[in-house]
């Protein structure tokens, strides 16, 4: 597995925090999925609090935190809120996610871009939140990045893997670099399939938090990242348009 | 003098971003920003404040 900025994560899966239905259950799915890696964000303190609680928590799960810059729009307000991230959470690493449109949660991938150049310059180790679009990856790594995170369906979508095309050649494009699919994901199945196409890891967090059964679904997720994993070590065969016999027809015998 | 916390208008004593965390009761990890700049914990004793400043102070939050 490949090393994330110099960290090898236990396995491949990065589970986010959001819209569970208790901390109990969050925090229960974590220790059920083996996530070595959580998603956080910050928002405004409210009265009680309850973002020390939180933190707490998190804490105590031991695993790698990613922060993220969920929900911004401009370079300003995405540098702005990395470098308080880096604050609060005591880490380098950020989750940059540039949102370009409403509906669709789509990156805005030209400002992306800039902002990843200019926290590189600041010493952070981005994991930017992009398309499957190959240039836009290109300038991606030449701005710092030694992590890409394409999208693989819109936010909280669960359409699974909509370009299986794209992000096949975005494999075979960058070879070395730790790909990870961000978004989108519905189904273990769709998690094993970004495997199997030998992405590196997957982040997700609505397909688990609010499945009726969050713990069992994190559990559904790792066992899928891990069978994905093992197929692509594995060298799966190719699919074929006519059949082949797999029993063999040598010594068939003659009964008609 | 009159400042926005969190999007919301205060009367606040205090004359330094350090002041106004203890003033209005914030403590633990908490990130902030004065007027859209980030404001780093070492540097919050020395930020003065002045009427009309729009500060933020954010925490840990779950994320996707």
């Amino acid at each position: 597995m490949k090393a994330f900025y110099g960290t090898t994560l236990p396995n491949p899966l990065m589970l986010g925090t959001a819209q569970y239905p208790s901390p109990t259950i969050l925090e229960q799915a974590f220790r059920a999925s083996g996530a070595g890696v959580a998603t956080v964000s910050l928002r405004r303190e409210g009265a009680g609090g309850t973002g020390q609680t939180f933190w707490a928590m998190i804490r105590d799960l031991g695993v790698q935190i990613l922060p993220n810059t969920a929900g911004c729009h401009t370079i300003k307000e995405a540098v702005t809120t990395a470098q308080m991230a880096r604050e609060v959470f005591d880490t380098t690493w950020i989750k940059l996610e540039l949102i370009g449109h409403t509906d669709s949660l789509q990156p805005d991938v030209f400002q992306l871009v800039e902002a990843a150049r200019i926290l590189t310059e600041d010493g952070f180790q981005v994991f930017p939140y992009t398309t499957e679009d190959l240039i836009v990856g290109e300038r991606l790594l030449e701005a710092g990045c030694e992590v890409l995170m394409p999208w693989g369906a819109p936010i909280g979508s669960g359409r699974g893997l909509n370009n299986k095309y794209a992000l096949r050649a975005m494999r075979a494009e960058f070879p070395d670099v730790p790909l990870v699919i961000d978004a989108g994901i519905g189904l273990p199945s769709h998690a094993a399939h970004a495997m199997e196409l030998g992405y590196d890891a997957v982040l997700l967090n609505t397909a688990v938090a609010r499945a009726g059964d969050p713990i069992e679904m994190a559990q559904a997720m790792a066992l899928a990242v891990q069978a994905g994993q093992l197929a692509r070590q594995a060298d799966p065969i190719e699919p074929r348009d006519m059949a082949e016999a797999s029993t063999p027809v040598v010594g068939k015998a003659f009964l008609s | 003098m009159k400042i926005v916390l969190n999007g919301e208008t205060r009367d606040v004593r205090a004359e330094t971003l350090f002041d106004l965390l203890v003033e209005c009761g914030f403590s633990g990890r908490v990130a902030t920003a004065v007027n859209e700049e980030f404001v780093p914990s070492s540097l919050r004793i020395g930020r003065e404040l002045k009427d009309g400043d729009r500060i933020e102070v954010l925490s840990p939050m779950q994320g996707g």
